[in-house]
Formats: structure tokens, sequence, C-alpha cells
């Protein structure tokens, strides 16, 4: 329970920073509930304001929070075995596949309890995000300039964030380490957005070198 | 109209994975390297989203006061710091550099 609490406020104060972000990105009102509305995955969220307010090609932008969505697929596959939910309320229950309700969900001894904890977890969820989002993008006009705040700090920090819970062996290191140096070296000469997909290059090239070594008597 | 185009293809290529996982039969997604690799890309992606808009200005490279605030955010994640804490040392870390020097 007290898990639950410290997560949903988490979650309310990225809201408000997603809000404030996106319109600091020069997103409306309309939009940045949208996003939070419909997309409700929010690495992918700042991903894409966060490309469209640098001025980077739409397509770019809209790859980058693609690929980084591409993570719920998994998550869902290991919740459809634990779940085993009906038909008709799979498309429902697809929305709110994310981090969190997937991490609740798995941490369940069993599946009634696992049942419960995903849907807790994701109506909490769905609610304050969507309702900090909206006070957040409102916010922002008040607040001014998002920096002078040091809210533009709140992305890069929610990335970090989900990235440490993601780092658990050598090649989950090697692979972030990579991706930092590509991000970085492209960033001056290609256009925003451009970066980060090069970037992710380093998942399979690390896999391939890794594999090659293991391979080696 | 492209910002509104980019976030309807986002919400609905977004929810059209979430959804794909949960309806594909098992197998498809569970080859390992398929596995590994759908584990690495977030990592990579993460990696890479942190470090441009730490150090992103444009198209320059610059050290600001958003490099103080990822610092304190990274002290916070080693100390086991929840979710809450971590961003917000980042916020406050970056507004704090930031009233100070500017």
């Amino acid at each position: 329970m007290r898990d639950a609490l410290g997560v949903g406020v988490a979650v309310g104060l990225s809201g408000f920073a997603f809000g404030v972000t996106s319109a600091g990105a020069g997103l409306s009102l309309a939009q940045t509930c949208v996003l939070s509305l419909f997309v409700f995955t929010g690495a992918s969220q700042f991903a894409l304001v966060g490309a469209l307010g640098a001025g980077g090609n739409p397509a770019a932008a809209v790859a980058g929070a693609l690929f980084l969505g591409v993570r719920n697929a998994f998550y869902g596959l290991r919740l459809s075995h634990l779940l085993r939910l009906p038909g008709p309320v799979r498309p429902l229950a697809a929305h709110w596949i994310i981090d969190e309700t997937s991490a609740v969900a798995m941490a369940q001894p069993d599946r009634a309890s696992a049942r419960l904890g995903f849907t807790v977890t994701g109506v909490t969820l769905y609610t304050l995000w969507n309702l900090t989002t909206l006070l957040g993008a409102l916010g922002a006009e008040a607040l001014g300039d998002p920096s002078a705040w040091g809210l533009d700090a709140a992305g890069p920090a929610v990335f970090l964030a989900l990235l440490g819970s993601m780092l658990k062996g050598r090649q989950e290191t090697l692979v972030a380490v990579l991706a930092v140096v590509l991000a970085l070296a492209c960033l001056p000469l290609l256009p925003a957005g451009v970066p980060v997909l090069v970037a992710a290059l380093a998942a399979p090239i690390v896999l391939i070198v890794t594999r090659r070594k293991e391979a080696r008597p | 109209m492209t910002v509104w185009i980019a976030v309807a293809v986002t919400a609905l290529g977004c929810y059209a994975v979430k959804l794909l996982g949960l309806s594909v039969p098992a197998g498809l997604l569970e080859r390992p390297l398929v596995r590994r690799l759908a584990a690495l890309v977030p990592v990579a992606m993460l990696a890479a989203l942190t470090a441009i808009q730490t150090f992103g200005s444009g198209r320059d490279l610059v050290v600001d006061a958003r490099a103080a605030g990822l610092a304190a955010a990274a002290v916070a994640l080693l100390l086991r710091a929840p979710f809450l804490v971590v961003v917000g040392a980042a916020i406050v870390v970056t507004a704090a550099v930031r009233a100070l020097t500017g």
C-alpha cells in the first residue's frame, strides 16, 4: 500500500512535469492531453515532445517514441500468461500495459492478486497521470519559462530513473555507455531526433560483439 | 497539423504494440535473441535520451545547470531513493544552480 502510494505520487509529479515540458515544447493543451490519454506510456511521450520541441523531424520523433514503446509488447506477452484475460477485456487492458502496472502484476504471488494489482495500479495511474498532465499544461503558462524552475531537468531525470532500474548486468552497462557516446557524437551532425535512433543500434552491436566473444573457446 | 499527425501516429503505434504483445501466441516473441534485444533497445534509447536532453542545446553540446541536476539524480539513484526523490532532486538542483549562476 505504501509502495502504491509512493508510485502514485511519483507518477503524479512526473505527469505534471510532462504537462509543463510538453507545453514548453510548443504543443497545445489539447495535443498534450491527447498524448497522455491515448499514448499513455511516459517515456515515449517525453521523447516525442522533446524531439518535436528541439525542432526535430516529426517522423524521427515518432520513430523514437515507438521504439521506446516496443518494450510494452514484451510486458504484454508475459502478462497474457499471468492474467489470462478474457477476450473482450483484452483491448481495454492493453492500453494499461506499462512499466509500473507490469511490475506490480508480476510481483504478485497468484493470478487473482495479479489481476487485482494490475487493475488497481492501472486505474490509479491512468487517472493521476491524465489529471496532472492537464494541471501541468495549464500551469505552464502561469509558471512562464519552465527552465527557470528546473523543470527541463525532469525529462532526463525520468529517463535516468527508468534506466537505473534496467541496468542489471555488464551487457546493459555496455549498451548504455555505447549509446551515450553514439548519441552525443551524432548530435552536432544529424537532425534532431535521429541521434537517438542511431544510438539504438548500440543494442544489436553489443549483442553481436558479446556473442562472438562467448562463442570463442 | 504535423504535430497532430505525429501525436496520432504515436498514439496508434504505441497502442498497437501493447495489444500485439497481449495477443500474439507465445513462442514468436519468446526466442532468446529477440527477448534479449527487446530488453537492450530501451536501455540504449533511455541512455541516449538522458544524455541528449542533458547536454544538448539545439545542435550544440553544452554543460549547464541540467548537468548538475542530473548528477544529483544519479546520486539519489545510487542511494536507492524512490522515483519521486530522484526526479525532485534533479528539478531542485537545476533550479538552484540556475538561480545562483544566472
